[in-house]
This record gives structure tokens, sequence and C-alpha cells, in this order.
């Protein structure tokens, strides 16, 4: 699986990401620079990573939605190509359109890094065949605008087409809004877009994939999508 | 010298913070009047924050030196070989004064200034930590600050990307008028690739990198070398506005140039600003510095001189270059989208000349502008309280468990669980111990070696017995980093006092160095940095003495890393080390019996080493499962911290030859609890090692069981523990 990491300024989870992508894939992945124009030759999977690009001024994701590598990216992704986009990445793919709704501030209005609990929803996707549905993950978030919210009518889709891949539950899988730490509407951890090629998440399953140390329930993900472009290979 | 500007007046001299006595020392050293861009310059070099005069003569006593010390104080960070080509460069400093007059941007510029010191040397960060002290939890103010300065820390801590691991947050009414922000930032470095302020060779370029300046912080320094008085809020605009964004991008530009060779000598701009870092690089070189403040890229236009070089705009740095280098490392400045622009260069006349629209605005003698600066040997006070209180004279005011309960849900010792979920602890992919624990521990890159982290103090112990305060200040830090198998290798001191122009408090300050130093030589354990804030003092009213020990220590192996939970059913529990039941200057004493009296708990340090060392050896060996130094609240608040951190339960034998309140609240030092599978190996090695070993019960069932006490359900302790603080803040008790 060849990756290409986009960064952006003010990005940091590029490191956390190529990390898991190097263990798991093992091959590390190409930096891309935001104001690149182009994507390199051969790139199966890109990933716009989590942080604070542009310091989430004006609006988390906003300026980096129109960085010029995005133009790129948009193609990519507009050909069928796999987008991972995480934390930041997820509010980038919101801003450019790749994703319907938006990430608002955490209902509690404060910044929260936590474990959180994960239901997987389904199993058939290129991001989730490496888990299966129903089966709840532990992984950590952090961030302070992660609570997703879109009209009635988005949600309505995206629920009917089942393209809600991940869901805040309790450890035993159960949707509580207890368990919701940041008021996302049914408890919406992650979503793909309407052709099922671009996954974005807040939670940040690049930080459990080392048995050493501590937890591997993010390991799924990678290894799935290692094993896609295996078996498409 | 320039026109337009204000005639230099006693008041003018009093309103840059300089004595009479000082004014006369500048006069002295020039032979005339200084021009008012020059005053200003003066009183940057010559405050309290930076020129140390009030503690300098204290602080040469302080043990600095061992085989692995690669930088001392003196320099941006202490600097510590890790083994492998690695160096840990690390340091503590406070942001008291901005924190209390505006609470988020005083503690996230905190951050950022520690965060740039560290980057400075050539190191990139990989933890902070933070020791926070507030005032009552019912003065009015303590709810906004608390909450704004957690903000602020998470803010810059967050978007910068560093993890935020550890520390300690306190409350005490004698922080009313002057909350404490000490932040710690800890980073790795190469050991042939540091990077320091002394600059070399004449004609030299002198590049200014980073943000803009503005008019933001100017005599912000000078600011936090006074006490408050009824004023405190209009101080607000010597605060200074931290951009984290711009921060993360000075990082890696300056990583970037320093790889490549690029970089003669580096300051970061903190305190005093461009004066400082000036004066710094140009007189730890012998050289002269001449600036051209015309080429300084300003954030608006028309800024004077005098703004200029005492504005404490952040995100920015000095460096000298190699000439050669100039455009390769303008060009990645530029792709980091950051100002870059040559303002001066260094000049073989040891004189700091600035020149500003076509005319000189200051013409000093750099060298004399840090060493001549005013050195105090103030008249101190002695204080030891060493009181033993009978524990017989105390009468228990409630039932052991019952006491328990009010001490785990109490504002010092409940969960600090609302505060670090507020920083982003995960972040690097490296934190093999999150906050909650007795010391953080962070992989260093893939392993298998780790660092401990850990900041302590007990300011309740320095201020009844500055000297064993200042001991227990550091013997809690060894102990911390003991405790999860760390070998303690350095650290970094942030002290925190009032007034010392007050004999009182000077006599504080003095005896807590003394303790520290003490401390330091006897368990090898060098100081490598520090800061010194003084006069955290409103009204008269001095805060706690509070000298901050920030540690750090190395673990061969992270996978070895000990915890605090109990790990299964059934498992031995021991105590290590001695019980008298000391309760004077004790949490149980202040908050269940009302009484702030007595001395400390002593400090042996002979027995801190042997007792740490055979903990250390345990946890290497793989003999015990769980590790926990017992400190405020005592041993009971302990164990309960060790039950609530696994959901398993213990059950007690009662003391037998004790008080039994004494027994679990006492505060006695030198002390963990362990617990083991087997028992025999672990009763040989302390026999063996001379260390006094007591078994306390065995881990299991879902309740804290003492022997003649009403037993406590653990998930019932936990609910209080975290309860608290999030019931505070949300405006609910």
């Amino acid at each position: 699986m060849r990756s290409a990491v986009v960064v952006f300024p003010g990005i940091n989870r590029e490191r956390d990401m190529a990390r898991a992508l190097r263990l798991i894939s093992g091959r590390d992945p190409a930096l891309v620079w935001h104001a690149d124009t182009s994507l390199p030759p051969g790139t199966d999977l890109v990933v716009l990573p989590g942080g604070f690009s542009y310091g989430d001024y004006l609006r988390c994701g906003a300026i980096a939605a129109r960085a010029p590598i995005m133009n790129a990216v948009r193609d990519f992704a507009a050909k069928g190509g796999l987008v991972l986009a995480i934390c930041n990445g997820f509010q980038i793919a919101c801003e450019t359109g790749l994703l319907p709704g938006v990430l608002m501030r955490n209902a509690q209005l404060r910044f929260i890094c936590r474990d959180v609990y994960l239901r997987i929803e389904r199993s058939d996707t290129p991001f989730t065949r490496g888990y299966n549905a129903g089966q709840v993950i532990r992984v950590p978030v952090a961030h302070g605008e992660g609570n997703y919210i879109a009209d009635g009518e988005t949600i309505a889709r995206l629920e009917g087409e089942g393209r809600v891949l991940f869901r805040y539950s309790s450890p035993d899988g159960m949707i509580d809004p207890n368990w919701n730490h940041n008021g996302a509407m049914n408890g919406i951890a992650g979503i793909i877009n309407e052709r099922k090629n671009v996954l974005g998440m807040m939670p940040h399953p690049e930080n459990h994939v080392e048995a050493s140390m501590g937890r591997t329930d993010g390991r799924g993900l990678f290894a799935g999508l290692a094993d896609h472009f295996r078996v498409a290979a | 010298m320039t026109s337009n500007e204000p005639a230099i007046t006693p008041e003018l001299i009093a309103e840059h913070g300089l004595k009479p006595e000082e004014y006369e020392r500048i006069l002295k050293l020039l032979g005339r009047p200084p021009s008012f861009t020059e005053l200003g310059i003066f009183s940057a070099m010559w405050n309290e924050h930076c020129s140390y005069k009030s503690s300098k003569i204290h602080l040469r006593t302080l043990p600095t030196k061992a085989p692995w010390v690669i930088q001392g104080p003196g320099e941006n960070a202490g600097v510590i070989d890790i083994g492998d080509g690695l160096a840990v460069v690390f340091k503590m400093e406070s942001h008291n004064h901005p924190s209390y007059i505006e609470p988020y941007q005083g503690a996230a510029t905190g951050v950022g200034g520690i965060l740039r010191d560290v980057f400075t040397m050539g190191a990139r960060p990989i933890a902070c930590l933070n020791a926070l002290s507030f005032g009552d939890p019912n003065h009015p103010k303590t709810r906004a600050l608390v909450g704004g300065v957690v903000a602020g820390i998470g803010g810059y801590g967050n978007s910068f990307g560093v993890p935020t691991v550890g520390g300690e947050v306190r409350f005490d009414r004698r922080y009313d008028g002057n909350c404490l922000v000490n932040a710690m930032a800890v980073g790795l470095a190469e050991t042939d690739k540091i990077f320091y302020a002394k600059a070399t060779g004449v004609g030299m370029p002198i590049v200014y990198l980073g943000s803009k300046t503005g008019r933001d912080g100017i005599h912000g320094a000078t600011m936090a070398s006074a006490e408050f008085g009824a004023d405190a809020d209009e101080k607000r605009p010597t605060v200074q506005v931290g951009d984290p964004f711009s921060e993360k991008l000075l990082l890696e530009a300056c990583l970037e140039i320093m790889a490549k060779g690029c970089v003669i000598a580096i300051q970061d701009m903190g305190a005093a600003g461009l004066t400082c870092s000036a004066v710094e690089m140009g007189a730890k070189g012998d050289l002269g510095v001449a600036l051209d403040l015309d080429k300084v890229p300003c954030r608006e236009p028309g800024m004077s001189a005098y703004e200029m070089m005492l504005s404490e705009s952040q995100e920015r740095m000095l460096m000298v270059l190699k000439p050669d280098k100039e455009q390769e490392a303008e060009a990645i400045f530029r792709k980091w989208g950051l100002d870059f622009a040559v303002v001066g260069e260094t000049t073989p006349t040891k004189r700091f000349v600035i020149r500003h629209a076509g005319a000189v605005v200051a013409d000093l003698p750099i060298k004399e502008l840090g060493d001549e600066a005013p050195v105090y040997r103030r008249p101190f006070a002695e204080r030891r309280d060493e009181r033993e209180i009978d524990a017989g004279s105390i009468k228990p005011p409630v039932a052991v468990a019952d006491a328990l309960e009010t001490l785990l849900a109490s504002p010092d010792l409940c969960s600090k669980r609302w505060v670090w979920e507020q920083y982003d602890h995960v972040i690097l992919g490296n934190t093999v111990q999150r906050p909650g624990g007795d010391a953080a521990v962070i992989r260093i890159n893939d392993g298998p070696k780790a660092l401990a982290l850990t900041a302590d103090v007990t300011p309740r112990y320095c201020e009844a017995d500055p000297f064993e305060g200042g001991k227990q200040a550091v013997a809690e830090t060894w102990r911390n980093l003991s405790a999860v198998g760390a070998r303690p290798l350095a650290l970094t001191d942030n002290l925190n006092f009032g007034n010392p122009e007050r004999p009182e408090i000077m006599g504080q300050f003095v005896d807590c160095v003394r303790g520290i130093g003490e401390a330091c030589r006897a368990l090898d354990f060098p100081v490598v940095s520090g800061n010194v804030s003084l006069y955290n003092e409103t009204n008269g009213c001095a805060i706690l003495p509070t000298p901050t020990i920030g540690g750090v220590g190395l673990l061969d192996q992270f996978t070895q890393s000990m915890t605090i939970a109990f790990k299964a059913d059934d498992e031995a529990i021991f105590l290590v080390g001695e019980t008298r039941g000391w309760l004077g200057r004790s949490v149980y004493l202040r908050d269940l019996c009302g009484r702030e009296e007595g001395g400390p708990p002593p400090v042996d340090l002979a027995a801190e080493q042997r007792h740490g060392d055979l903990v250390r050896g345990l946890i290497r060996d793989g003999l015990i499962t769980a590790a926990h130094d017992v400190s405020d609240g005592g041993l009971l608040v302990a164990l309960a911290e060790m039950a609530i951190a696994s959901g398993i339960g213990a059950v007690l034998e009662a003391p037998s030859g004790i008080l039994a309140h004494a027994f679990w609240f006492g505060e006695d030092q030198a002390r963990y609890v362990i617990t083991a599978k087997q028992s025999k190996p672990v009763l040989e090695r302390a026999k063996a090692a001379g260390v006094p070993l007591a078994p306390l019960g065995a881990t299991g069932g879902t309740l804290i069981a003492i022997a003649g006490e009403r037993p406590l359900r653990v998930d019932d302790l936990k609910r209080r523990f975290e309860a608290w603080l999030p019931a505070y803040m949300a405006g609910a008790t």
C-alpha cells in the first residue's frame, strides 16, 4: 500500500500516522507538502492527518480546504482513490465538500483527550474490513471541535445508506449519551461518502497500534486497508 | 540621541522599576544620563526576573554537575546525556503574574516560552508538564482562573503538538491574589547537535526570525518583578498574546535550518524580547552587537525604538547565521511562511549599538549590561518548625473510613482528570503512562528507552520549615521517578516566592534552596536549569513558598515501567519504609482537624536513597506488580488511589502499636506501597537492603476493608474522587 500523508502548516499528527502506516503496511508513506499540486504517482491511499492546520484560524479546516494540494486530492477521490481523513483531516474533508456535515465545538465547549469506545457499524468497506460489524474498539480522541452535525435530510441519508462506519458507544456497544463525549448527532464518530472511498473520523486509531504500548484496537483499520490493496493487486 | 523622548525624571525611573541607587549605578557606568531607550533597556536587563539579582548568590550553591550533565544552568535549558547519542533538553519556567492578570493568554504564552527555550537548543519537544497553584476554591476569582489557565495551557500545547503528560494542581487561600503557573518542557536532541546562545565571529549576520514585533508584552518582565497592588487588572497590556500556529512553524523551520548547518548561535526572544536575546548572544561571545531597528518586521507602523526593544511579542527568534548559508536559511523560513530579516551584525567593540530612523538611540557596554547588574545579598530571617505533634493529642474528628471519603473528595487530593483531559496527552504516540500516576512515562523514539517525568513540591511543608520543605520537594520528585522504575537523572527548579525585600520571605528562599541543594547532593540528582519567580505577593500577602521541582528519570525498557494500579486479586500488599505517624502539616490535620501546625515530616535522605533503590530494583527484576509513593494524605489515600486506578479492592489489617489515624494519614517520608504475587523474594530483598517492609494485607474484592472499620466500596470512592473538580467547575459546589 503506497500512502501519501498531506502536511499542511500546523498539522501535528503526521508522525503518528506515518508510524502506524509504516508498522502495519511495511512501507513509509510519502509526506506531501500543502503547496504541492500533485500526489506522488502510484498513490493508493491519501491521508489527511490530525492537527491544527493553519492554527484552526477562521474555522477548523477552512483554510486547508483551499490549499493547492486539495485540487489533486479532490481529483484523486473523484477517480475512486481512497482518502482517510482523521480529526483535523475530517474537518478539512467536510470543508472541502468531500464529506457532508460539519464538526462543531464539543457540546461541553472544552477540548477532550481520552480513550473512547467506537462501535463498528459495518465491515464491508475497505476501511473497516479489518473489523467485525458490531465490534467495539477503544481508541483515543483529542479534539475541541468534534461534534458532528448535519441537517435532518443528510443525517437520514447517511443512516439510510449505511454510511456511518463508527459510532461512539459504551464499552459493550450501547449507543448512550453518557458515552458520547462531544454531543455528535446519532453518536457519529466516522462517516464515508456516497461512493464509499472517503472516510472521515474524529478518533485516532493511529495512536493505538502497538501491543507494547498497551492497545492495538486501531490496527484493524490500517491492516484492513493494506489487505484491501493486497487483494486488489 | 533622538528628541521627542520623555525626559528622565525620578518618577520615570521609578516607573521602570529601578531603585535610585540602581540609577546611580547606570550613571556611573555610562558617565552620562541614559536615553529613554537606554533606560528601557536597563530596566529590562536589571529587573529581578532577568537579572536574578536577589537569588543569584544562593543559586550558585546548588549542585549542577554529574557525568551525564552536558549543560547546566545558564543556557536556555539544561541538557543531559541519556546514551545512544541522544540528549534530553528540559526546563521549567513560571508565568505567574501574567496568568493572574489574563489567565488564558498568560498560561498559553508560558507554555510557548518554555517550548521555545527547548527547541532553541536544537531539541524537538516530546512532552510538557505543569504545576498549578490556585487560591481557595471559594475565592471569587479561583474558578475563572482555573478554567482560563487550563484552557490556555491546552490551547497552546495541543495546537503546537506536544503531549502534556503530568504535573500537579493545588488550592490554597494563600494563592488567592497570585496564582502560580509553572510550565515544563522536555525535548530530545542529538548530543552533537546542541545549539547555544554564544555568538562567534565578527561581522556575522544577526537574523530576526518568526512572528512580527508588536506592542504587546512591553514591560512584561518588569511587571513580573513587582508585587501586585489594587491595580493588577490594569496591567493587562503587559501580557503577551500567543500564537501556537506560528510557534509550530517556527519549530519546524528552526530544526530544518539547524539540520542544514546554517546556525552559529540562536536565542529565543522571551522576557525582555529583542534586548535580552541580543545582549545575551553578544555578551556570551565577548562580541558587540549592532542592530538596525528599521529592518525589524513590525506588526504596525510607527513603533518607537523603545517599544521594539521592550516588546515581548511571542514566537520570535534571533540567530547568528553562517554568512554563506544565509540564502538557504531564508528559503526555508519563507517556505514556512515566517518573517526573516537581517537586522544587524556582530562587532568587535563589545558595545550594544541600536540604530533607528537614522539615529543611534542606544550605545551601551554589552558585557556590563549583564555582568554589572546589581547583585543583592538581602537580609533573611530563618524559620524552622520541627515540632512533632503528638498524635494522641489529636482527637480524630471522624472515623477512618469517613476521613478517607472526605480526603479523596477534597480539592487537593481529588482526581485532576477534568484538567488533564483538556490536554492532548497521547499525541506523538509515545505516551506509556498517562497523567494520574506517580510520573508520566514517555518512550524515546521507537524505544526501548523511556523518560519518566514529574513535577512536585509541598508548599505547606516549605512554609513551616523551608529547609526540610526544600529537601522534601526534591525527595518526592526522586521518589515518584523511582516508583515507575526510572533512574532519576536531573531536575529543573522553579522557585516561586513572595517579596525578597522582606527578610522572612528571603529566609524562605534561602533555606528552601539550601534544602534543595542538600537533597540534590545526597541523591546525586543535579539541577540543570531553572527559573526564579519572586514578588508573588498582593497587598503584602505572599504565596506559600513554592519551589517546584521538575524531575527527569530514565528507564532502559519502557515496557518495564510500573504503574500504581492493583493488578489482580490475592496479591500481597507491602509498605516500604518506616511509619511514625507524622501528622504535623498533614492534609489530615489541615482538612479534617482545621489545624495548620507542627513541623513537616523530616526527610531522611539516606533512607530515601535506600528505599528508592530497593523499589527500582524490584521493578527492574519483575518482582512486584504495582508501586505508588506515599505522599499527600498518607498511606490510606495511596492505597485508595491504587484501588481506584484498578477497580480492585483490598483487605487490610488494622495497625498495632500506633494510633489508627496517625498510621493511615500520617505523612512520613521515604515510603512506597508495593504489591507482589510472591512475598518471599520481596521480603528477602528488603531484608538484605536493610529497608523496613511491613505487610499491609492483600488485594482483592470490590471493597477497601480495614479490620474494625466500615468497609468502603471502591466504585463509590472512585465516584467521590472523580466528582469534586467537575462539579466545582460547573459551579455546583
